[in-house]
């Protein structure tokens, strides 16, 4: 079997997703839950508008982080796969002239589902971990305060099993659809290139850095858009744990909320750039061969994110703010529960920002550090 | 004049050290087309390798004009290797989302050469300025990494098997028009190859054996790509 059940374990970036969105819509369905269990016994009109809003702001959380997330999962799923196409291609390739149909090899795709099974199952142990809390919550509120903690297994089923399964099946299919090339095709590695930064040859002025830089960014859409992912899931989670605090929401929340968005963005960065590095490491290799400098490598592997970033972040910030408008439009009816003052917060943003600026330069650092030690042999050792 | 004195290079540690270079000295001259011949293992591409700056010996010392490229910082070997080299591999290398026209402009760019569009004519690519490369064949290939490589306007011109991967109609053409460009430009050569007869070509022929040189022979008669058996 060409795909190990180690090779699932390596993906380290759908875990985490996973973890995330499992966590996230754990935390709100269950308790939605446990308070559907003590609905009958709300007899105050003003708890039954109370009561609405908490469900519908659990049910829209979950839904809004489930499904953001989640599709984000399957964006990095595939891109996983093709990756791990695109690297073992030729020993596909052999299998595929020796007479395995695209499906009889596809089929053990499935194994990458387990990277999903493993995710949802830490993000729905970490959610009991916080429940205690939230709960204690919204019992101090004193709107429900006979509600308790209960462990609902039908949220295994969704929360764990089915998105395992899923996520398998989608494995499989997608791998199948990848795979549907002529096995020579695999085994050269040929019919991949479909980016063209031409120019049209006209204009012999243009610098060729500049060009490189523009084919890296061009070359491969799927990582601009998990660096432009981590900026915005960076200012939407960061800025958004501020405004939650100020409309009253717990100090629990926010934190976990900033500190959701901060793990995305790190390990979504960290997939990025060294995926980024990793497939133009060649290319770094005969840039230094030929006597262009660290910096000028760096730059024109790495640099031309940078606008793609900032974008990122711009539109995470636009984000919360409408989800924030959404929500509280939501929640508060303006007749029994009047809505909370909320306006932009211009001090959270601004320190969203600055930290991120912070944290992307870093890596930018650190990664242009990692490009000085890709040794020059690189481009010799495929012989 | 380069200058490769006592120079030795292993791979590995301990027990499983093996050495691919084992002082080795050799002087190759201004203009000169020299040919590393030798088997698979036999140093020659760590030699090359070596006497480019693209690795520095264990010991021993390689030298341009008198000036010792091992003792020189990484920067200052960059900038050696920016004004000095140039390359040319088996595998071409080029950069597969960037044009024929960029590419060249890749080694173009180093030197400030802004007219190196005339390097493309002459090889034969003027029509196909806005091809990629997986849009051309090998010997197309490879003929826009001889235009990158002499696009910088390098003063010496490493080949490692450079028809190595080409059919031999291909190939002949291949080293015609390299030697053809060497004569006008005058840049030095070094090539390695494992086919004895492409080094009837050059001037002098240095035979490779077990990290070691063997055999060290001028040519007096050298003989044209499309005078040797191949």
């Amino acid at each position: 079997m060409l795909i190990r059940p180690k090779d699932a374990a390596k993906l380290l970036g759908i875990v985490i997703m996973c973890a995330c969105a499992v966590l996230v819509c754990t935390l709100f369905l269950n308790m939605n839950i446990d308070l559907a269990r003590e609905k009958d016994k709300v007899t105050d009109a003003e708890i039954m508008v109370w009561y609405d809003a908490m469900v519908s702001s659990g049910r829209m959380t979950s839904a809004v982080t489930g499904g953001a997330l989640g599709l984000t999962t399957v964006v990095m799923l595939f891109f996983y796969i093709k990756h791990y196409i695109d690297a073992h291609k030729s020993e596909l390739g052999v299998l595929k002239a020796m007479g395995y149909s695209s499906f009889k090899i596809a089929k053990n795709f499935w194994i990458f589902g387990l990277s999903v099974l493993m995710g949802a199952a830490i993000g729905f142990a970490l959610s009991f971990t916080l429940m205690p809390t939230l709960y204690e919550d919204v019992r101090s509120g004193g709107e429900m305060p006979g509600v308790t903690l209960h462990f609902n297994p039908v949220l295994v089923l969704f929360m764990v099993i089915m998105p395992a399964l899923v996520f398998s099946l989608l494995a499989v299919l997608y791998g199948c659809r990848k795979l549907k090339r002529p096995p020579l095709e695999l085994i050269r590695g040929k019919g991949n290139t479909k980016i063209r930064i031409t120019g049209q040859a006209k204009a012999a002025g243009t610098a060729f850095l500049r060009d490189l830089r523009q084919s890296t960014v061009k070359s491969r859409f799927s990582l601009v858009f998990f660096i432009g992912l981590a900026a915005f899931c960076y200012a939407a989670t960061v800025v958004m744990s501020f405004s939650i605090k100020e409309v009253g929401s717990s100090r629990m929340m926010a934190v976990m909320m900033a500190g959701i968005g901060v793990v995305l963005a790190v390990t979504t960065l960290l997939i990025a750039v060294t995926t980024i590095i990793k497939g133009n490491s060649k290319t770094i290799a005969m840039l230094r061969i030929f006597g262009y400098s660290d910096r000028e490598c760096s730059g024109a592997i790495l640099s031309g994110y940078r606008p793609v970033t900032y974008i990122g972040f711009a539109l995470g910030t636009a984000y919360q703010h409408g989800l924030m408008l959404m929500m509280i439009s939501l929640v508060y009816d303006g007749e029994v529960l009047v809505a909370p003052d909320y306006s932009f917060n211009i001090r959270a943003f601004f320190i969203a920002l600055v930290s991120f600026v912070l944290l992307y330069e870093l890596f930018m650092l650190v990664f242009a550090k990692r490009i000085r030690r890709i040794p020059l042999k690189e481009v010799m050792q495929e012989e | 004049m380069i200058e490769i004195i006592n120079a030795t290079k292993s791979y590995g540690s301990g027990e499983n050290a093996t050495a691919a270079l084992k002082g080795v000295s050799l002087a190759i001259g201004s203009g000169d087309f020299t040919v590393l011949l030798g088997a698979s293992g036999s140093g020659k591409s760590t030699l090359l390798h070596i006497a480019s700056g693209l690795e520095r010996p264990d010991g021993g010392a390689v030298k341009y004009g008198g000036a010792d490229i091992t003792a020189m910082s990484d920067e200052k070997l960059t900038a050696f290797r920016k004004e000095t080299v140039g390359f040319i591999f088996q595998q071409y290398y080029l950069l597969p989302n960037l044009n024929v026209d960029k590419n060249v402009k890749m080694g173009a760019d180093l030197a400030g050469n802004r007219d190196y569009r005339g390097i493309i004519e002459a090889a034969g690519l003027g029509g196909k300025l806005s091809k990629l490369p997986s849009e051309l064949s090998g010997g197309e290939q490879q003929r826009v990494s001889i235009a990158r490589a002499l696009a910088k306007k390098p003063k010496v011109l490493f080949l490692d098997e450079p028809t190595g991967a080409l059919d031999e109609e291909t190939g002949r053409q291949i080293l015609d028009y390299i030697c053809i460009l060497q004569k006008e430009l005058g840049f030095s050569m070094v090539m390695v190859t494992h086919n004895a007869n492409i080094a009837e070509m050059a001037g002098m022929v240095v035979r490779m054996n077990s990290g070691n040189i063997v055999e060290t022979r001028i040519n007096g008669s050298r003989k044209t790509a499309y005078e040797i058996g191949w």
